[in-house]
C-alpha cells in the first residue's frame, strides 16, 4: 500500500471529505445505539432536536460552544506550528483562576476597564503556562505532549488547593468553590434572561482575528512554515524558536480566555467541574475544522450540539449520554483519515 | 525528622511501593515496546482505562481472575490494532491519533459501564487477586517481604520485564523491533515487513498497557471507577524516556517513582494538615516532568520514533 | 566456442508510471552468470526505479521479472532475497545504533526463534569477510564506521544471505577513488566465484573499467546495449544523453575583487556532521569556485556556515573586504548571500505550502511583501508568476502545493528565489543532483549567467566532471580541509582524485 500526493480538490469537493467523516461517525455510533437497545434514527432525531430543535436548544448549544471555540482556536493555532499543546485544559483553569482572583472585588474598577484587564491578565497566565513546556521543548528537546498533559493534572490539583484554601468561598457550605465575581466583572447576557453571554461574541471575534493572523500576517505565515518544515524554515532565516514562543503565547492565551469566559459569562465562580474536558474536546474541534480558525466556530457548534443534544436525548431515550463523548472521539479519528484521503491517493500496489 | 526516615526501613512501605509500581511496570513495558518499534502510543491512558474496566467486569460477571487479565489484554490489543492501522500503514500523526484513541477508549468505557450497570451508584467490588507469599523468599526481612509477598499479577509484571528484555536483546524478533525503530528501511531491505513488526509491537504493547490498567481494578482497588487511571499512562511515557528505552532501567525508574509515591502518602500522614494534601498529589506529575528534564540532554530517542514509513522509501 | 553461461535474471517489458511520469517504459534486461552488467544512464533515467522493482520495493505496472528461470513475486523484497538477489542501496539501509553483526543477521534467522544465534552469525561473517577481502569488526556499532566500511557491511549482508546476484546502486558516489578501486577488486572476486553483478552508474570511466556488458537507459527507455569490448566512451556518452546538450562557452574572465575570505576556519559540527578544520577559501567576483570532494568531508559544514546555520569555533571571516564574525541565516540573505541547499525537499522547500508561499520564503520580511506585519499576497503571487515565467517552471498554478512539482521545476523555483535579489555571493550545494539532463543544463546556464554579471559563486559538487566543466578555479575538500585553488585545467581528474583522498592537502596548509 502506498500513499501518493494529489492536487488539492476544489472547495466543494473538499467539503465532501469532512461530510464523509461525519457519516462514518454516525454509522459507527448507530451500532452503539443498537447495542443499547434503541433505534438509531430516533436517537439521532432526539439528539438533533435537543441540539437545535428550539430557541432554548440553540442558545444552549451556542453557550456550550463558546469555551470550545476558544480551546479549539488554541489547539488549531498550536498544531499549525506543530506545537503539540494538549494542555488547553490547564490553561483554561489558569484563566479562570485569574478571573476569580481579579474579579471578586480586588479591583474596584468599572466594567469597561475591569473586564479587559481581567481578560488580558487571564491570557498572560495561560500564555505563561504554555511557555514553560514550549521552552523545555526548544531548549532541551523535552516532548511538549507529555509535559502539557502532566501539567493538566498539576494545575487541576492546584485549583483544588486554592478552592479549599485561598479562594474558598466562606459562604460555600464547605463545597470547594470560589466566591462569585462582582457584577462589574460579569460578561453581560446577549439576550436578557437567557444563558448565552458576550463570551460567545468574544469567541467569534477571536476566531476572526486568529484567521486574519494566520492568513494575512507574516507571523501566521511563519507559524505555518515552521509547522510544515522547521528545517527549511530555519534555513530560510525564520527564527523558529521565537515563532514557537509566539505560538505558545497566542495558544495559551486563547485557551485561558475559555476559562475567563466561562467564569465571567456563565458560572460566576470557579469550581472543579468548570470544564468537563473542554481542553481535550478542543483538540477534536480543531481537527474537525482542519485547523482553520473560522472552521473552528462551525466545528465547536457541531461538537457542542452533540453534547447538548445527547444530554437531552439520554433523559428520554435511556441511552447513556457518554455516547456524545464516543461520537466526538470517533469524529476526530474519522476526520484525520478524511484529511489524509483528501491529500493523498491510496494505491494498493 | 527521624520519623520521616524510619518509613524507608519498614517492610510495609516497600510492599506498598512494589504494589504501586506494578501497573506502571506493565504499562511502561507496553509503551517501551511500541516506541522501540518507532511508534509513540499516546493511546496509553485510554487503553489502561479499557483494561481496568474489561478485567474488572469479566470478574464481576462471574469470570475467573486470569480470564479477566486475558480479556483486558485482548481489549487493549484491539485498541492497539486500531492505533496501528491509523499510524503505521496510513502514517497519520501519532500525536493526534494517540489522543484520539485515548478519548475513544475512555468514552467507550464510560458508555459501556453505564450501559451495563445503569442503576449503580457506588461501584461494586470484586474478589481481587490475593497476595501469594513465596515460601522462604518472603521471609527475608524488608527486601524479601517487599518483593515476595505480592499478588501473582505483580510477579507477572516482573516476569514481563525479563521477557521483554530477553525478546528485545536476545531474539531475532527483538532485533527486528529495534531495527524498525532505528531505521525501518534496514528492516525492509532484509525482507521483513516494517508494517508487520510495528503493528505487532503496538498490539502487544497495548495489551500490556491494558493489563497494567487491569492491575488497578483486580489487584489494588478491587472495583472500577471513572478516571481511576488519573494520568498514570502519561507518567509511564515519561518513565520510558527516563529509562532510556531500556527495560531494566525503566523498571528501576518505575520502582523509584512508586517508592516516592508511597513515601509521599506516608509523609502526608505525618505532616497532617500543615501542607495541603494536593501538594503531595501533585508530586508524581512534577516528578515526571523533572525526570524528563533531567534526561533530556542525553536522551537518545529511537531514531525513527514518530516517523511514519512507506515501503520503498529511503 | 564455449557455451554461453546460463541466464540468471530476466526482466521483460517492465513499465512503471508515477502519476504522469513514466519512469520505466517497457524495459527488458538479461543477466548471465558470472558477468558484470553496467546499467548506465543520467540521473532520472530510471535506473534506480528499475532496480527497486526488481528488488520488490515497487510493483511494476507491466512486465515480469524472472530469476533463475522462475518468476519473481512482485512487490515483495523477501521474494527477491529468497531468490538470491542482494541489493546495495545508494543510501545505505543500516540501523546505525546496532552492531555490524545485528545489521547483517537481521531477518536471516527464524523471526520467532527463542534465541538469536550470535556465535554462528559471527563465524559466518568472519569467514565471508576473509574470503572476499571485506574486513569489518562484527561487534562495531555501525555509527562508528566509515562510509567505505558501511558499504562493505552492505555487501556482506547480501553475501550472508547467499546472494547470487548483487545489485549495486551508484556504489562509488560516496567513495574516494582508492576506495572505489578496492570495491572493483571485490567485484572481480565475486564474479570469479560465479556471482553476477548489476552495477548502476552514470560515470563512463567506471563502467568501462569494471563491466562486461553495458545497458544504457535514457528517459526511462532502453537506449542501447553493448558489449564493453565493442564500444567506447564517446559512443556510450551519445547513447546516454538525449540531445546534444552543450554548455555555453566559458570565456576566461578577469577575476574581480575578493568578496569572501575564510581564513583557518573551524566549525562546531553542531548541525552538519563532519566539521571544517582550519579551512581557508576565497571567493572572487565573476568567478565560479568549484569545490570537489567525496561527500561527508565537510562540504555540509562549509555550506551551512556560509548559509548562516552553522557556528564557527576558530578562524576569521572577511566579507566584502571587512573582517567580521559569522552570520545567521536571515543576515546572510540581507548581506546578499544566496544559498541553494543540497536537499531541496527537506531544506529548500516546504512541500505542503504553495509555490507562492515558497518563493517568498527568504524575502517575506522585506518591504516588497510585508507592511506592518501584514503580507501583500497579490504582490507575492505576482512575484511567483514572474519566476514561473522567467525560469520556465512547469507548474499548474502558483497556488499548487510545491510537493507536486518535479525535482527540476522545484530547483528552478529555488534558483529564481535565490537569484532574484541579484546576490553578490552564491553558495550552490549540489545544485544538479538528481535532475534530468535538461534541468542540469538550465541550472548550469543560470549559474554562469550570475557569474557573468559579477557574482562570486561557490559550487559544491561530488560530481568531478561537473566541477571541471563549470569552474574557473577548483579547490578540493578532504577531512574538513580545503586545498589551495587551481585554475581549471591545471590539474587532471586523477590528480584531483588523489587530493580528494587527502593527498597533498596537509602540505598545502603547512606552507
Amino acid at each position: 500500500m502506498r500513499l501518493e500526493p494529489k492536487p488539492a480538490p476544489s472547495i466543494a469537493v473538499a467539503l465532501l471529505y469532512p461530510a464523509g467523516a461525519v457519516v462514518v461517525t454516525l454509522a459507527l455510533t448507530a451500532l452503539l445505539v443498537l447495542a443499547a437497545g434503541a433505534s438509531p434514527l430516533s436517537v439521532f432525531g432526539l439528539v438533533a432536536r435537543g441540539a437545535a430543535g428550539s430557541q432554548f436548544a440553540i442558545l444552549e448549544t451556542l453557550t456550550r460552544a463558546t469555551p470550545l471555540i476558544f480551546t479549539g482556536l488554541a489547539v488549531a493555532v498550536a498544531f499549525r506550528a506543530r506545537l503539540w499543546n494538549i494542555g488547553a485544559e490547564a490553561q483554561l483553569y489558569a484563566g479562570a483562576v485569574i478571573t476569580v482572583v481579579l474579579g471578586t472585588g480586588a479591583l474596584p474598577w468599572p466594567s469597561w476597564l475591569l473586564l479587559p484587564a481581567i481578560a488580558i491578565s487571564a491570557m498572560i497566565a495561560g500564555a505563561l503556562l504554555l511557555l514553560f513546556p514550549a521552552v523545555l521543548k526548544t531548549r532541551l528537546g523535552v516532548d511538549e505532549v507529555v509535559t502539557t498533559l502532566l501539567l493538566n493534572f498539576v494545575v487541576l490539583l492546584f485549583v483544588s488547593m486554592l478552592l479549599e484554601g485561598l479562594l474558598k468561598d466562606p459562604m460555600g457550605l464547605g463545597w470547594p468553590q470560589s466566591r462569585k465575581v462582582i457584577e462589574a466583572a460579569q460578561l453581560p447576557r446577549i439576550i436578557t434572561g437567557k444563558r448565552l453571554h458576550y463570551g460567545f461574541a468574544l469567541a467569534i471575534a477571536s476566531a476572526v482575528i486568529v484567521w486574519v493572523i494566520m492568513k494575512k500576517t507574516a507571523l501566521g505565515y511563519e507559524m505555518r512554515a515552521v509547522g510544515h518544515n522547521p528545517e527549511a524554515s530555519r534555513f530560510a532565516g525564520i527564527p523558529v524558536n521565537r515563532v514557537l514562543m509566539k505560538t505558545a503565547i497566542l495558544s495559551g492565551g486563547l485557551a485561558a480566555l475559555a476559562g475567563f469566559s466561562e467564569v465571567a459569562g456563565l458560572k460566576g465562580n470557579l469550581t472543579l467541574d468548570l470544564s468537563p474536558g473542554f481542553g481535550y474536546s478542543g483538540i477534536v474541534v480543531a481537527m474537525l475544522a482542519m485547523l482553520n480558525p473560522l472552521g473552528v466556530v462551525a466545528a465547536a457548534i457541531f461538537v457542542a450540539g452533540i453534547f447538548v443534544g445527547a444530554d437531552a436525548m439520554s433523559r428520554t431515550a435511556g441511552v447513556p449520554s457518554y455516547i456524545a463523548d464516543v461520537m466526538v472521539a470517533l469524529s476526530l479519528l474519522t476526520m484525520v483519515v478524511a484529511i489524509l484521503l483528501m491529500r493523498f491517493r491510496v494505491r494498493w500496489r | 525528622m527521624t520519623e520521616a526516615l524510619d518509613i524507608l526501613l519498614t517492610a510495609s512501605f516497600w510492599v506498598a511501593a512494589i504494589r504501586i509500581a506494578s501497573p506502571l511496570i506493565f504499562a511502561t513495558m507496553g509503551e517501551l515496546i511500541c516506541e522501540r518499534a518507532g511508534v509513540l502510543n499516546l493511546g496509553i491512558e485510554g487503553i489502561m482505562t479499557v483494561g481496568a474496566f474489561a478485567g474488572w467486569f469479566t470478574v464481576y460477571s462471574g469470570g475467573d481472575l486470569w480470564a479477566g487479565v486475558a480479556v483486558a489484554a485482548t481489549a487493549g490489543a484491539m485498541f492497539g490494532l486500531l492505533h496501528a492501522i491509523l499510524t503505521v500503514p496510513l502514517g497519520l500523526s501519532q500525536h493526534v491519533v494517540g489522543i484520539g484513541i485515548t478519548l475513544l477508549a475512555t468514552s467507550l468505557t464510560a458508555f459501556t459501564y453505564r450501559l451495563l450497570l445503569p442503576e449503580v451508584t457506588s461501584p461494586p467490588k470484586i474478589e481481587p487477586f490475593q497476595p501469594l507469599p513465596i515460601p522462604g523468599l518472603s521471609q527475608i526481612p524488608v527486601v524479601g517481604e517487599a518483593l515476595f509477598s505480592q499478588t501473582p499479577l505483580t510477579y507477572l509484571a516482573f516476569l514481563t520485564v525479563a521477557l521483554v528484555a530477553w525478546v528485545l536483546y536476545r531474539t531475532p524478533l527483538g532485533l527486528a523491533v529495534r531495527a524498525a525503530g532505528e531505521n525501518p528501511s534496514a528492516v525492509e531491505a532484509q525482507g521483513i515487513s516494517v508494517s508487520g513488526i510495528r503493528i505487532g509491537a503496538v498490539m502487544v504493547g497495548s495489551a500490556l498497557m491494558a493489563v497494567g490498567g487491569a492491575f488497578l481494578t483486580m489487584s489494588a482497588f478491587n472495583s472500577f471507577f471513572f478516571e481511576m487511571i488519573n494520568g498514570r499512562g502519561w507518567i509511564c511515557i515519561a518513565l520510558v524516556v527516563f529509562g532510556s528505552w531500556r527495560p531494566g532501567k525503566a523498571l528501576l525508574g518505575a520502582i523509584l517513582f512508586a517508592a516516592f509515591d508511597a513515601y509521599q502518602v506516608r509523609l502526608q500522614q505525618i505532616t497532617g494538615a500543615l501542607v495541603p494534601y494536593q501538594v503531595f498529589l501533585m508530586l508524581p506529575y512534577l516528578l515526571s516532568i523533572l525526570a524528563l528534564i533531567l534526561v533530556a540532554r542525553r536522551a537518545t530517542y529511537p531514531r525513527a520514533l514518530m516517523i511514519p514509513y512507506q515501503k520503498g522509501e529511503r | 566456442m564455449t557455451p554461453q553461461p546460463p541466464t540468471v535474471l530476466r526482466l521483460t517489458g517492465i513499465t512503471k508510471r508515477f502519476g504522469p511520469v513514466t519512469a520505466n517504459d517497457a524495459i527488458s534486461l538479461e543477466l548471465r552468470q558470472g558477468e558484470v552488467v553496467a546499467l548506465l544512464g543520467e540521473n532520472g533515467a530510471g535506473k534506480t526505479t528499475l532496480m527497486n522493482i526488481l528488488f520488490g520495493h515497487y510493483v511494476a505496472d507491466e512486465g515480469t521479472v524472472e530469476a533463475f528461470g522462475r518468476p519473481l513475486q512482485p512487490g515483495d523484497p523477501r521474494a527477491a532475497l529468497d531468490a538470491g538477489i542482494g541489493m546495495v542501496h545508494q543510501h545505505f539501509t543500516l540501523a546505525e545504533n546496532l552492531t555490524v553483526l545485528e545489521n547483517i543477521a537481521l531477518g536471516t534467522q527464524k523471526l520467532f526463534a527463542p534465541r538469536l544465534d550470535r556465535s554462528a552469525a559471527r563465524r559466518r561473517i568472519l569467514s565471508l569477510a576473509s574470503d572476499f577481502g571485506l574486513a569489518v569488526d562484527p561487534n562495531a556499532i555501525v555509527a562508528a564506521l566509515t562510509v567505505g566500511e558501511r558499504q562493505r557491511v552492505e555487501i556482506l549482508k547480501a553475501l550472508y544471505r547467499h546472494a547470487r546476484i548483487l545489485i549495486l546502486d551508484e556504489p562509488t558516489a560516496v567513495l574516494t577513488p582508492a576506495e572505489a578501486d578496492a570495491l572493483f577488486a571485490t567485484l572481480k572476486l565475486l564474479v570469479a566465484q560465479g556471482l553476477s553483478v548489476i552495477f548502476i552508474s552514470h560515470k563512463l570511466h567506471e563502467v568501462m573499467a569494471v563491466s562486461d556488458r553495458v545497458v544504457v537507459l535514457r528517459g526511462g527507455r532502453l537506449a542501447g546495449e553493448k558489449a564493453i569490448s565493442e564500444t567506447n566512451r564517446s559512443e556510450l556518452a551519445t547513447l546516454m544523453v538525449a540531445q546534444d546538450v552543450h554548455l555555453p562557452p566559458i570565456v576566461d574572465v578577469a577575476f574581480g575583487a575578493r568578496l569572501l575570505l575564510l581564513d583557518q576556519v573551524s566549525t562546531a559540527g553542531r548541525v552538519s556532521g563532519a566539521r571544517l578544520d582550519r579551512a581557508s577559501l576565497a571567493l572572487k567576483a565573476g568567478d565560479i569556485t568549484g569545490l570537489a570532494g567525496v561527500s561527508g568531508n565537510g562540504q555540509a559544514a562549509l555550506a551551512a556556515l556560509l548559509a548562516g546555520t552553522e557556528r564557527m569555533t576558530a578562524g576569521t571571516v572577511e566579507l566584502f573586504g571587512e573582517k567580521r564574525g559569522a552570520w545567521g541565516a536571515r543576515e546572510a540573505l540581507q548581506l546578499g548571500i544566496a544559498r541553494i541547499p543540497e536537499d531541496r525537499h527537506a531544506v529548500g522547500t516546504i512541500g505542503d505550502m504553495s509555490v507562492t508561499e515558497n518563493v517568498i520564503l527568504e524575502s517575506y520580511r522585506g518591504r516588497r511583501f510585508c507592511r506592518r506585519g501584514f503580507l501583500d499576497w497579490p504582490a507575492a503571487r505576482a512575484f511567483a508568476e514572474g519566476i514561473i515565467r522567467d525560469y520556465e517552471v512547469k507548474c499548474p498554478s502558483p497556488d499548487a502545493r510545491i510537493r507536486l512539482l518535479s525535482g527540476g521545476n522545484m530547483q528552478k523555483l529555488i534558483l529564481g528565489r535565490a537569484l532574484d535579489p541579484e546576490p553578490r555571493v552564491i553558495v550552490a550545494n549540489q545544485p544538479t543532483r538528481g535532475l534530468d539532463v535538461g534541468a542540469v543544463a538550465y541550472v548550469h546556464a543560470q549559474l554562469i549567467k550570475a557569474r557573468d554579471r559579477g557574482a562570486a559563486i561557490l559550487l559544491i559538487s561530488e560530481d568531478l566532471e561537473e566541477i571541471v566543466a563549470l569552474s574557473d578555479r577548483i579547490c578540493v575538500i578532504s577531512k574538513g580541509r580545503i586545498s589551495e585553488p587551481s585554475r581549471r585545467g591545471a590539474k587532471t581528474i586523477p590528480q584531483l582524485g588523489e587530493m580528494m583522498a587527502g593527498h597533498g592537502l596537509e602540505a598545502a596548509h603547512a606552507s
